[in-house]
């Protein structure tokens, strides 16, 4: 294949933004008829990337070609119209028109400037018939299934000539048969001659459907190899990169935790194959008092969800959980806070903070939601609470009157973990607690972790470093593809290269 | 720069100082109150007893505005409760006697907390958008009311009735102390306990109220009951003054007169931070707008023209990103700089904007 002419091609392609290499010098080659995937973890230049060959951005340098003569797109409508159409992870269609409308929206036929409906509706059946979809073309879209509005908007994509497809993570949110209907139609436009971008964190679906892979960096081009000559571990390895031998030295060095837990007492919390379609495979977990248990994984392969449904978030539909030898249902945050267990969001913006309340407010807020508000804190109390956990976790500045807002991230990080603290949980979950803050803050909270489950408390932490996952916990939880697929003792045996090997290939009894 | 001028309430108080004094252009004697039979009388204390329906709106608007809903149909509520207590009254034999008047203003009251709770029960309970939600019984309310006077202008001749809006007591206007009971009463109730928090946690950021275990329905549907029981002393109070209810006219429009008064106090549409004071002093700033208008002798015709033209002025000048466009003042940091913001043009809510909540950091 690679010898023929690429459809899509950068060379040297440049982007920066304020702070950050977004790319550097990156040589990417997209071929007719084959299904190109790109791989990276979070920041590695796979968006950057996509933006700027559907000219959303325009590179710093370097130059794009399509077929070969280079092209500067000014925006995805002028690149659509060149031949590259985009399909993003959120269906960006009106889910109040009809099938027929979305696909036709804005080429409709016309005579005299009035719409002829009826030679629309024709076209959308013909184009969805192509890829053997039974439609009502009238029903709004809306009413269809997230996977339908999905392949209508391929379908939408394609219907103009497409040369280039780029699916931006289109599978994220379908379950196992709706991948298998989309990759049906990924491979019939690929027997057409299309040349399909694929992203997705699913590595699974990456084998299952691609014949090359790109991946990306911190925002270079680590190699572009054909799919087969490149082993699952080999793929995860190079996404990760070459923190994996600094990742190695440091797991040697810090002390291994395992094995402090008191078996005979009833888990803090326990879930028996509790689930949620769409959102994460039936999993078993239990956390024991004074446990840290690590949960690894790629993102998107489900650790968030895991953290939601066990603080009632999003509510599990399949499973028990069992609290301290209590059955419970776990239906809402409320419940799971009355049970014990706080939740730091990885989302510190939109799920944690109130931005314009003040440090001491938000500090107090779970407290006094728990307290309703009929019975606040007493001000003298609450100012104890807020001055002690200022000074305990070196919130800057130390100025209770200070508006969150203006804060930095890593401050952000400790308010919102004060917040949890000053309930005095038993079960602590945090999610991605060290991302997007300095090294200094980033150690600070690991000793927290540390010191508070030697006090006793569980914890339940995620991070997508594996370092960092080894480092603090007693057990470590790996996830795959929405699924828990092993739960391990962190003792000398497991390493840093077991775990990605078990990210890569699954479970391997 | 001073450090008070970066406090939230500057900009509303000058604003307010400004237009008191521009009064005295035209009436040299407008700060002047005299004693009359053992009453207080002037042009502050009328802006004052005026202006004491619109701050009692103005008020459950305000927390109404904080959990980031509105609530449009408190002037239709302000025309039902008049209707209903003057009807009431109507109907008795002897309308001068004291229980008469208490039976119809608890039952005003009564009902007013009722309409509030269906506005709660729609917006909280089942999900439809504050401004829809409302529309309905801003709507129908009218309708309601008209109804009860049966289309006509009840009048009663009940003196312990007409002392809430039009009497006297300790040489001030009745409606004066009854609206610093109420704004004492609200501000007790958000501050003293963990309401106000918690009801600007919910409208800063709904979803981490959620997940921080706020039970945020019940705290809603609370704000409009509020917001209702204030319209129902206010509604009390204008047909008390004129001692009639007119359905058709009662509170006509106070809605808009309300939301604007919330703005200029400083707290934003999108909801979170409230504040009451700034609540009270933009309604004072409405009111004394009105007053001027009318003593200083604009034509009919033309005064709702030169209100919202002074309206806009307040707007614009109480936005920061306005007033760095025109002063290019340093500290204030240009709008453009946060996509996502809206421009000055679409922000009259001007210190709800984030620059001037900063702003309220001791320096």
């Amino acid at each position: 294949m690679p010898q023929q002419q690429a459809i899509l091609e950068t060379r040297g392609i440049h982007k920066q933004f304020p702070g950050v290499n977004a790319l550097t010098d990156v040589d990417f080659r997209l071929f007719p008829g084959e299904v190109h995937a790109l791989m990276g973890e979070n920041g590695a230049g796979k968006s950057t990337l996509i933006k700027v060959l559907t000219g959303v951005y325009q590179a710093d340098a370097g130059t794009v070609l399509l077929g070969g003569t280079p092209v500067r797109f000014t925006g995805p409508l002028q690149a659509q119209q060149a031949g590259v159409s985009t399909v993003y992870q959120e269906v960006n269609l009106c889910p109040n028109l009809s099938v027929a409308e979305n696909i036709c929206i804005g080429r409709e036929h016309r005579t005299a400037g009035l719409i002829r409906w009826g030679s629309d509706r024709q076209r959308a059946r013909d184009l969805l018939e192509r890829f053997q979809l039974d439609l009502d073309v009238t029903a709004p879209l809306g009413s269809c299934s997230l996977a339908v509005q999905q392949l209508v908007a391929i379908v939408r994509a394609v219907a103009v000539s497409t040369k280039v497809l780029i699916l931006d993570e289109p599978t994220s949110s379908l379950d196992a048969d709706e991948v298998e209907q989309l990759f049906g139609v990924i491979r019939q436009l690929r027997a057409e001659g299309v040349a399909i971008l694929f992203v997705s964190h699913f590595i699974d679906q990456i084998y299952a459907v691609s014949d090359r892979v790109t991946v990306l960096r911190n925002g270079t081009l680590v190699c572009e190899e054909p799919i087969d000559r490149l082993p699952h571990l080999e793929l995860v390895k190079r996404m990760i990169g070459k923190e994996l031998e600094v990742l190695e030295q440091l797991g040697d060095a810090a002390p291994r935790r395992a094995g402090t837990a008191d078996s005979t007492e009833a888990p803090v919390i326990a879930a028996d194959q509790v689930g949620r379609r769409g959102s994460v495979a039936p999993f078993d977990l239990a956390i024991r008092r004074g446990e840290v248990v690590g949960l690894a994984g790629l993102l998107g392969s489900g650790r968030t969800e895991v953290a939601r449904l066990l603080f009632g978030a999003d509510r599990a539909d399949a499973g028990r959980f069992t609290l301290s030898g209590k059955a419970t249902t776990l239906r809402t945050p409320r419940a799971a806070i009355a049970g014990g267990i706080a939740f730091c969001s990885e989302n510190r913006k939109t799920e944690g903070l109130i931005e314009d309340l003040t440090i001491r407010d938000n500090i107090i807020l779970a407290l006094q939601a728990a307290r309703g508000w009929t019975r606040p804190l007493p001000a003298r109390q609450r100012e104890e609470l807020v001055e002690r956990y200022i000074t305990a976790l070196r919130i800057s500045p130390p100025n209770p009157d200070m508006l969150v807002r203006n804060l930095s991230g890593g401050n952000q990080q400790r308010v919102l973990l004060a917040r949890w603290l000053i309930t005095q949980p038993r079960l602590l979950i945090l999610d991605e607690p060290t991302r997007g803050i300095d090294i200094g803050a980033k150690a600070e909270i690991q000793r927290l972790v540390v010191s508070l489950s030697e006090e006793g408390m569980a914890v339940l932490f995620i991070s997508a470093e594996l370092e960092e996952v080894l480092r603090l916990s007693h057990r470590v939880a790996v996830l795959r593809d929405r699924k828990l697929v092993e739960e391990r003792i962190n003792d000398d045996d497991l390493t840093a290269d077991a775990i990605l090997r078990t990210i890569a290939s699954g479970a391997h009894q | 720069m001073i450090t008070w001028t970066r406090h939230r309430l500057f900009w509303p108080v000058m604003l307010l100082v400004l237009l008191l004094l521009s009064n005295l252009f035209f009436t040299p004697d407008f700060f002047s109150i005299q004693m009359k039979q053992g009453h207080l009388y002037g042009s502050l204390i009328d802006i004052l007893h005026f202006g004491a329906p619109l701050i009692l709106v103005s008020l459950g608007m305000t927390l109404v505005i904080a959990t980031g809903g509105i609530d449009l149909s408190v002037g239709a509520v302000v025309s039902i409760s008049g209707a209903l207590a003057c009807w009431t009254i109507s109907q008795q034999s002897d309308q001068g006697s004291l229980g008469v008047v208490v039976m119809a203003v608890a039952l005003s009251l009564g009902v007013t907390a009722l309409l509030g709770a269906w506005n709660g029960l729609l917006v909280a309970g089942a999900g439809i958008q504050p401004i829809i939600a409302t529309l309905i019984l801003m709507v129908a309310g009218r309708g309601v009311a008209q109804l009860i006077t049966d289309g006509q202008i009840i009048t009663v001749n009940s003196s312990p009735y007409k002392v809430i809006g039009g009497g006297y007591l300790a040489t001030l206007p009745f409606s004066i102390l009854l609206v610093a009971i109420v704004v004492a009463a609200t501000a007790l109730l958000t501050r003293r306990t963990a309401l106000g928090l918690l009801l600007e946690s919910v409208g800063g950021n709904a979803e981490a109220s959620r997940l921080v275990g706020i039970r945020s329905r019940g705290l809603i549907a609370m704000t409009y009951i509020v917001a209702g029981l204030c319209a129902g002393v206010a509604g009390l109070m204008i047909s008390s003054n004129v001692s009639s209810a007119d359905g058709n006219n009662a509170g006509l429009w106070i809605e808009l007169d309300a939301i604007l008064a919330v703005v200029i106090g400083g707290t934003s549409l999108l909801g979170g931070r409230f504040s009451l004071t700034g609540t009270v002093i933009g309604a004072l700033i409405i009111q004394t707008l009105s007053t001027t208008i009318y003593t200083i002798g604009v034509p009919p015709e033309t005064t709702l023209v030169v209100k919202a033209i002074v309206v806009m002025i307040v707007c614009l000048a109480q936005s920061p990103s306005f007033r760095a466009k025109v002063f290019r003042r340093p500290g204030f940091a240009p709008p453009a700089a946060r996509p996502g913001e809206p421009g000055p043009d679409a922000a009259p809510a001007g210190p709800a904007d984030p620059t001037e909540t900063k702003a309220e950091v001791p320096a």
